[in-house]
């Protein structure tokens, strides 16, 4: 492989991990908000029991991201930021609220008033940032930076559902309450349901307004990464009925990995459609190879030091 | 608003807000390490309920320092879109070190705080360390960018292009020993006079009598680290002035609003810095020459050898300077007063308590001046020599009404987190919700 499509997979991998990790915490913020029914707070506990350990690590994937595309991207990098200022800032302001919020409202946990005002804030930012990320990613494929047309902002609602339905899947192995296990699981089917969905509608847009991003859609590659998505999301129903926790999860995770690689295959070599390439945009060499040398060497720490945390605090408690 | 202005207020609003809570994310795991170390050693109850306090403070704190931080690398890109097109091959080196020791010390730290219950207490001792070393690590690669913006290095100019790239001599630009040394002390003497401070409050308040024993067992930890690392913030902040001294004469000139380049060079303390003068301040004739090469005769490069669209804003670097310097003093005062107290095995006297609790704000200071010192100090320049801050800005519209949303997005969270970390002060057992239990398995 060449430095640039290493690079470039660095990137993508980086946000495939933070569309599945840190788009299932996004999601539990989204279950908080719509928690319901008498287990209402008994939900909201497995959520914040979920959280609690992973999401600030969860988060580093997309710092990680952002620099790793300004590193190895730059003039890219420079042009997404500046056309996407508005989106992106909306976005971030979301990231930061639902990060302190939910710190703040386990730590206001005996001041009822002031925890439930932070709960709200924690919900709401959950829906703001996953939204207004995908948005972004709509607008980059539009290859006009136009993130106020229907489509983009389509691409921000399904991501939303796709941050839900992952965090329901990966919620269930959080509780052994088998009343709440079932509740997620009924949510888990819904969700998965939500996306296919939702996911006609920036398909619908695409047909009509943005004709270079559907023919992509349709190419051979997307084809397949589609049929993927749609298989892997039928095994994830199946796995929640049948009480396969793991294995739902496991799909859950390759069906977001099928719709960001469907979504990178069809738009690859162009970055931002019409406007850079990977090539055009890439940092020189002696960059990008001394950016992959840190990645290798920095993915044999973090790797064994993630596993370690995931194993303490997931496998555990549900083995 | 002003472009430029916004944006540059909206950073320095950012860093200010992010280096407070960055410092005491490095310094804190040490102090909550030191402290479980002793209640292993000494199974005392009081290292235990200090450590536990601490950590709960640690966790309030670390989640704002990552999303102010996380704020700071969006803003990278949203305010100076030019510079990262220039520079982003350059220091994305550091940056995606630094990445990694996020990962390592989000990791960790979320093994810490909620590991309790789940590790040998050995094994959730030892899990400390990790966030010590990669807290240190994580502002060491961002201080080495910081390093980088002072003296751009690792590139050639080519017909106005940059070529031959060299991101390893750009990570490793000349002064990036002595500001990583300098700003990791700074987050250990912020983290161990803030501590301390808290601690000394606590006695005079007379508001924890029934944890008396931990409250002191937390001052004597937390004063104990600022005094080992105050004085040697002083050796190391005098080499980096005689490094400015040497490279980056127009910030040197600015430290000390030093006009006229002249031997038998004054220092000046305070004082009005009007335009091509400093007046009213107090000067120490020939000091500065001989701070600079030990030798009263040497000639040092006044500002107006600088041309004037290439001066900083001599007065608030003067100031900042001044300040950081004037509180590092009574730091050191403070913690001698105390060392000595301790040798002698007296008890603190009142007056000592007082200084101590005074100590948090001036420590605060110290690092807040720092950063404008190398801030201030640097501008026009957002890289010196290479691009200049109003080359650099966006042109995307919005950016005044950015630098409001942001600012009450720190107004609240600051607000927040004091009041949240003032409850865990005053009774750490009642402010956190309880986690449920550690889930045995169903299958
Ligand atoms: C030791 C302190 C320090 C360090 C390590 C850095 N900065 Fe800095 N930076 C500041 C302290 C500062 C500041 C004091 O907060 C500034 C100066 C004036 C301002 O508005 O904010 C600032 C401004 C500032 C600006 C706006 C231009 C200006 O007003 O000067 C940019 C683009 C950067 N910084 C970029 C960086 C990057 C990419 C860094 C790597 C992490 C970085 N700075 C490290
Ligand atoms: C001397 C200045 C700085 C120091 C010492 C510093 C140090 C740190 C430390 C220790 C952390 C993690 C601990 C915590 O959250 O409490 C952190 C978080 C962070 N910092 Fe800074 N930082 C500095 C400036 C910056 C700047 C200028 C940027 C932006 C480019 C930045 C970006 C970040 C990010 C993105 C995080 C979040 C990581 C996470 O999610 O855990 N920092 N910083
Ligand atoms: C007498 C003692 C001190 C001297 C002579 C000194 C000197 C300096 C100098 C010259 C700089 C500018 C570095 C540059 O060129 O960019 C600096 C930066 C800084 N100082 Fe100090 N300093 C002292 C004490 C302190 C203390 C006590 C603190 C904090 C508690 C502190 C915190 C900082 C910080 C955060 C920076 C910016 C980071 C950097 O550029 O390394 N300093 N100091």
């Amino acid at each position: 492989m060449s430095a640039v499509a290493v690079a470039a997979a660095v990137v993508v991998a980086a946000l495939t991990l933070y569309a599945i990790f840190g788009g299932a915490d996004f999601g539990g913020g989204v279950w908080d908000l719509l928690a319901s029914g008498p287990r209402r707070d008994a939900q909201r506990d497995t959520i914040t029991h979920a959280i609690g350990p992973v999401w600030e690590s969860n988060h580093v994937w997309l710092i990680f991201a952002w620099v790793a595309l300004f590193t190895c991207f730059p003039p890219a990098y420079a042009d997404i930021a500046t056309y996407l200022n508005a989106p992106l800032t909306l976005a971030l302001l979301g990231i930061v609220l639902r990060g302190a919020a939910f710190v703040f409202r386990n730590f206001a946990a005996d001041n009822p008033a002031l925890a439930r005002s932070w709960s709200v804030v924690f919900g709401a930012s959950s829906i703001i940032a996953p939204f207004f990320l995908g948005d972004a990613v709509g607008a980059i494929a539009t290859g006009r930076y136009a993130w106020t047309s229907p489509f983009a902002l389509s691409v921000g609602l399904f991501n939303v559902a796709l941050c839900a339905q992952v965090a329901a899947v990966f919620l269930i192995g959080e509780t052994d309450d088998r009343a709440l296990r079932d509740d997620l699981r009924r949510r888990a089917i819904r969700a998965t349901i939500a996306v296919w969905v939702v996911g006609l509608i920036p398909a619908a847009f695409a047909r009509y307004a943005e004709p270079a991003f559907f023919a992509a859609l349709t190419g051979s590659t997307a084809r397949v990464a589609i049929a993927i998505a749609v298989v892997l999301g039928i095994m994830v129903m199946l796995f929640v009925a049948r009480r396969q926790e793991n294995l739902a999860r496991a799909s859950v995770g390759a069906e977001a990995v099928a719709v960001l690689a469907g979504w990178f295959g069809a738009q690859a070599p162009q970055l931002v459609p019409g406007r850079w390439t990977l090539e055009s945009a890439a940092a020189p060499t002696a960059t990008l190879t001394a950016f992959s040398i840190a990645v290798a060497c920095g993915a044999v720490l973090l790797i064994p030091s993630l596993l370690y945390l995931f194993t303490i605090f997931k496998v555990r408690s549900q083995a | 608003m002003d472009h430029v202005i916004a944006a540059r207020a909206q950073m320095g609003t950012s860093l200010a807000f992010h280096i407070v809570f960055a410092a005491l994310g490095v310094g804190l795991p040490l102090l909550v390490f030191i402290a479980e170390g002793l209640w292993l050693r000494t199974k005392r109850r009081a290292y235990y309920d200090l450590a536990r306090t601490w950590a709960k403070g640690m966790a309030i704190l670390f989640a704002v320092g990552a999303v102010s931080g996380t704020i700071l690398s969006f803003e990278l890109g949203l305010l100076w879109p030019t510079f990262m097109r220039y520079a982003g091959s350059l220091i994305g080196l550091p940056f995606s070190l630094e990445g990694f020791a996020f990962f390592i010390e989000a990791i960790f730290i979320g093994v810490y705080l909620y590991g309790w219950d789940r590790l040998s207490p050995r094994a959730h001792w030892l899990s400390a360390i990790p966030i010590v070393i990669s807290g240190g690590l994580s502002a060491g690669f961002v201080t080495m960018v910081n390093a980088w913006m002072n003296m751009p290095a690792g590139f050639r100019i080519v017909n106005g292009q940059i070529t031959d790239v060299n991101p390893i001599a750009a990570m490793f630009s000349p002064p990036w020993l002595v500001e990583d040394v300098h700003a990791a002390l700074a987050a250990y003497v912020l983290t161990g006079f803030g501590a301390a401070a808290v601690c000394a409050l606590a006695l005079l308040r007379r508001s924890a009598e029934e944890r008396v024993e931990q409250v002191r067992a937390g001052l004597t930890i937390a004063m104990a680290v600022a005094a080992i690392t105050i004085p040697l913030q002083f050796v190391v902040g005098d080499t980096i002035a005689r490094f400015d001294a040497e490279h980056e004469p127009a910030k040197f000139a600015s430290l000390e609003a030093l006009w006229k380049t002249q031997r038998y060079a004054p220092v000046t303390i305070g004082g009005i810095v009007g335009d091509g003068e400093t007046r009213y301040g107090i000067e120490i004739p020939g000091a500065l020459s001989w701070l600079v090469s030990f030798d009263p005769s040497t000639e040092v490069t006044g500002l107006d050898r600088i041309p004037r669209n290439d001066q900083p804003p001599v007065a608030a670097v003067h100031l900042s300077f001044d300040s950081m310097v004037g509180s590092a003093l009574l730091l050191l005062l403070i913690a001698l007063a105390w060392f000595v107290t301790v040798l002698r095995k007296r008890r603190l006297s009142r007056w000592l308590i007082i200084a101590i609790a005074v100590s948090g704000p001036l420590s605060l200071v110290a690092l807040e001046a720092g950063w404008f010192v190398t801030e201030f100090g640097r501008q026009p320049w957002i890289a010196r020599g290479l691009l200049r801050t109003t080359d650099a800005v966006t042109v995307a519209p919005g950016i005044d009404v950015q630098f409001y949303a942001f600012s009450a997005i720190y107004v609240i969270l600051g607000a927040t987190c004091w009041w949240l970390l003032r409850r865990v002060g005053r009774s750490p057992q009642a402010a956190e919700r309880k986690p449920l239990a550690p889930t045995p398995a169903e299958s």
